[in-house]
């Protein structure tokens, strides 16, 4: 494609990005490390306590307990969301009038602010007066979100598939619009099954556009927080506490500053790795 | 078997919009209507709610707010990014993969960890409760994607356009403005959407940033506490018109909505 | 392998063509021979895609019928035409074995494992890909994915006829020839119907038996290379098949003889005496124009070398500078070329006259 010519004062050119980027990021990540290896008695008074905070979270089971709803919420959301974005993405129309209306309804839950998002489905799901809430006790499911775990859950996740699936629709579609006609003409013509044309043809087309879809959704569904505290608020009890929950809850709320920081220095690696390793494995094939 | 496809997207689409119809409903009831019965269209219809956020301030002020930082942070984004972006695309220099692989990183932090860290900063340089300080926040991982969706669709701009330019003896500043930003209209377009939308979307920061001057739609909501029952039908209000902004914009760029997200890189 | 016939064909992309310009392809009848090699020449947006997905089916015409052999097919779908594409650029099954790609069509229609096999290597064998048989198709370069679709093609062997489109787009040049000797190769040891469609003459004329010149959406020509080369019908045929393209030049008839520059031109053929009012033209290829004692008087404008033979650039004395068309011929290498001024000959046998661009002499 484009080679590049090498030349170091391009740096003048990103500068102003490096600045307010690093700004942001590499302050508070100080601040963090700085909090995480240090007790204090309030006042600026500090103690440097080495890893002490690092090992109370890595032993707390709170922290444990927090950790695997995470991984549970992302697991359950990734089963989810994939499979249907990807079949609706399929069966959506290609052509036609109809395309338009499709794209711009789908898109609509995700330029939602996120507590409205919540608050949309905490209004939803009130068992008495919401529409979900209203029409499941009425045909005869025992629901109530804010005493039972069960229906918090299931609420949540419902609530980030109707936000979120429409995400992993566009970019599948997108995937999709890319394949040229010839390919589907010679499996015509090869007397290819429906699922032989997905199969072969459309699935391995898709799958860059899938490995970024199915990373984003990762990455943000075990990010979680505006949408999950506003629905549920963590509850009932802490039955739906997710990780970035928990440490709003220790940092902003308990204001206990080590341990906070610890945990968000292990929550921010435990993405990294995670994502590191979803990224090589997805892109394993390319290499050859 | 094919001829029923449809109803996968008719049925996703009718799933899509019954909670915003609920909010809706919702929103034009009385109280008293939303806490006695269960009706699924207001049976007395009230403009009430929507008179009370744009007459009273504190309503209103929120969606100023929002609107302003949202704005600062999506011109400030794409601005900056667009330089960044081309140097990504045209120059190899001294630890370019890095940068970049470092500025990508940035979209993985959880916004919960830097509450905390960004309360004090921004409380430390006196911009706390202030819009400049959410839209300075919002930088953070809204700068990366610019720059990552702007170096894709530069990157299919064949160097021999700016060659060209140069020969033709045009300054570098007046060949990026004049001839290279028109080229990339569209990917520009693509990603001030997408800044503008997560800078929408974010509540996390902008909460912790802001207190009162600068509080934003979300803050505002908050205070009327969901599931207390009262002031449901102005909490809905107020909802339903955070959707505005989104479905606006989401019609202006609905043409390019498929091919934004097929994105040199997609 | 089957004969293929277009009768009273016509399509529009429109719904409801009023004008001319409306229909993609005009009105044609054609007939392909079992088993001739041929080609539908002619520059893009000509018609000859649109006419190559209504013979494989991907297409349906607006009116018109399309038969294999004795059987209408024009309602059925392109699987149940027994055909074989090839299109510009490869389309292959990225993520199978070159074996599995070419066995793909077999095993969809049931055909048992040990024949599948045996067939398979056979084409590879033909095709040259017998060493990379287990290799992922999607690590071949550009000719080799395109061995791979032609082979699709020729595993079955109920294929009624092949249908290239514009294969060689992708190729690389160097490699271009040797794909081009292969498919020649092909055609004379399995004798497949073959449509080749292209906007390379050098592709179209070394290829086919028999060529179809098509310009928006009508048959200007059908006949055989040489046919095409030795007497164009149309003026357009003329142009587009040689390089240099024919000399066509104004021209005026009375008293049953064609004039141009006011100096008789002896016409071999025929000649068909011309309305009043209509264009009138003559033709006649560089080939087979020559330097003479005396003839028309042209003077001369520039040399080129090409290789064998050089190309002189030539202007008629009688006509105004201004409007005078270029007189192409060409000198053998090594000849004596006259300088400033001279005289130029047609030979009678390869003269043509047109009018109104059609020949008519």
């Amino acid at each position: 494609m484009n080679t590049k010519t090498v030349n170091h004062k391009a740096w003048w050119l990103v500068a102003p990005v490096v600045v307010l980027v690093a700004f942001n990021a590499v302050i508070p990540l100080m601040t963090v490390v700085n909090y995480s290896v240090q007790e204090t008695f309030g006042e600026n008074v500090f103690f440097f306590e080495g890893v002490k905070w690092f090992e109370q979270i890595l032993r707390s089971p709170r922290f444990h307990e927090s950790l695997q709803r995470s991984l549970l919420f992302t697991a359950i959301v990734l089963a989810i969301e994939v499979p249907l974005g990807v079949a609706i993405a399929l069966t959506m129309p290609r052509k036609g009038p109809w395309v338009s209306v499709c794209l711009v309804l789908m898109a609509m839950p995700l330029l939602i602010p996120w507590n409205v998002v919540g608050a949309m489905w905490n209004i939803l799901a009130l068992p008495d007066i919401g529409l979900l809430g209203h029409t499941l006790n009425a045909i005869g499911i025992d629901y109530n979100f804010t005493r039972q775990p069960l229906s918090a859950w299931a609420t949540l996740i419902a609530m980030d598939v109707w936000h979120w699936t429409s995400l992993v629709v566009l970019l599948a579609y997108a995937g999709l619009s890319a394949i040229p006609d010839a390919y589907y003409q010679a499996a015509k013509i090869d007397g290819a099954s429906r699922w032989a044309v997905f199969r072969y043809i459309q699935l391995p087309k898709m799958k860059r556009v899938l490995t970024i879809a199915i990373l984003l959704r990762f990455m943000d569904s075990f990010m979680i927080y505006t949408e999950a505290i506003v629905v549920t608020g963590g509850g009932p009890g802490n039955s739906t506490t997710v990780l970035s929950i928990d440490l709003v809850k220790v940092a902003l709320g308990q204001f206990d500053l080590g341990p906070a920081a610890a945990m968000s220095l292990i929550y921010f690696l435990i993405i990294l790795l995670l994502s590191w390793i979803f990224y090589t494995v997805m892109t394993k094939d390319e290499q050859s | 078997m094919k001829r029923y496809a449809w109803l996968v997207p008719a049925l996703y689409i009718v799933f899509v919009l019954l909670p915003i119809y609920w909010l809706l409903n919702m929103s034009f009831k009385t109280t008293n209507e939303i806490l006695g019965s269960f009706t699924l269209w207001p049976q007395e219809f009230t403009l009430d709610n929507y008179r009370k956020i744009f007459t009273d301030p504190t309503w209103y002020r929120g969606y100023l707010n929002s609107i302003s930082y949202v704005v600062i942070n999506t011109v400030l984004s794409v601005t900056v990014a667009l330089p960044a972006a081309y140097a990504f695309s045209r120059y190899r220099f001294l630890g370019d993969k890095h940068l970049f692989f470092w500025l990508l990183t940035n979209r993985m932090a959880p916004p919960a960890v830097f509450a905390l860290p960004f309360f004090q900063l921004y409380s430390a340089i006196g911009l706390f409760d202030t819009r400049l300080a959410v839209a300075l926040a919002h930088c953070l991982f809204n700068i990366p994607l610019a720059v990552w969706i702007l170096e894709g669709f530069m990157s299919s701009v064949p160097k021999e356009l700016d060659e060209t330019a140069f020969v033709d003896g045009y300054p570098f500043w007046r060949f990026f403005v004049r001839i290279f930003i028109p080229t990339i209209a569209a990917g520009i377009g693509v990603a001030a959407f997408f800044c503008f939308m997560f800078s929408w979307v974010e509540l996390l920061l902008a909460k912790t940033l802001t207190a009162v001057d600068a509080k934003p739609i979300a803050a505002t909501m908050t205070r009327t506490a969901s599931t207390s029952g009262y002031e449901l039908g102005l909490l809905a209000a107020a909802g339903a018109l955070t959707i505005v902004p989104g479905a606006f914009v989401i019609y202006f760029v609905r043409n390019y909505i498929a091919k934004g997200f097929a994105l040199g890189r997609v | 392998m089957a004969r293929i016939g277009l009768k009273n064909l016509r399509h529009s992309y429109r719904e409801h063509p009023a004008a001319d310009a409306d229909w993609a392809v005009k009105r044609l009848d054609v007939e392909w021979a079992e088993g001739s090699a041929n080609a539908l020449l002619g520059p893009s947006g000509c018609g000859k895609t649109t006419l190559l997905n209504i013979i494989s089916g991907l297409l349906r015409p607006t009116e018109g019928a399309v038969y294999f052999g004795a059987r209408d097919v024009t309602a059925a779908p392109p699987d149940a035409r027994n055909i074989a594409q090839v299109f510009q650029f490869p389309v292959v099954y990225d993520t199978m074995s070159v074996f599995d790609n070419l066995a793909f069509p077999l095993r969809n229609r049931g055909v048992p494992a040990a024949q599948v096999e045996k067939r398979v290597r056979e084409i590879a064998a033909l095709l040259d890909l017998e060493p990379m048989l287990m290799q992922r198709a999607a690590g071949l370069t550009a000719d080799g994915k395109q061995k791979i679709s032609l082979g699709r093609g020729l595993v079955r062997d109920d294929v009624n006829v092949i249908m290239f489109d514009e294969p060689l787009t992708v190729i690389d040049p160097h490699l271009k020839w040797r794909l081009r000797g292969k498919l020649k190769e092909l055609h004379q040891r399995l004798r497949p119907t073959m449509i080749y469609v292209t906007h390379d003459q050098t592709e179209a004329l070394t290829f086919a038996d028999q060529v179809l010149v098509m310009n928006e959406g009508t048959v200007v020509q059908s006949g055989t290379p040489v046919e095409l080369f030795e007497r164009p019908r149309h003026t357009f045929v003329g142009h587009f098949i040689g390089s240099p393209g024919m000399n066509v030049l104004p021209a005026t008839f009375d008293n049953g003889v064609a004039r141009f520059a006011g100096h008789v031109v002896h016409i071999a053929a025929p000649l068909k005496v011309p309305q009043d009012g209509a264009r009138l033209e003559i033709g006649v290829r560089p080939e087979f124009v020559r330097f003479a004692e005396k003839g028309i008087a042209v003077r001369i404008l520039k040399v080129a070398d090409s290789g064998r033979y050089r190309i002189v650039d030539t202007m008629a004395d009688a006509e105004p500078p201004a409007t005078a068309t270029i007189i192409k011929l060409l000198v053998a290498e090594g000849t004596a070329l006259p300088s400033g001024r001279a005289f130029l000959k047609f030979d009678p046998a390869y003269t043509q006259l047109y009018v109104d661009g059609w020949i008519a002499g």
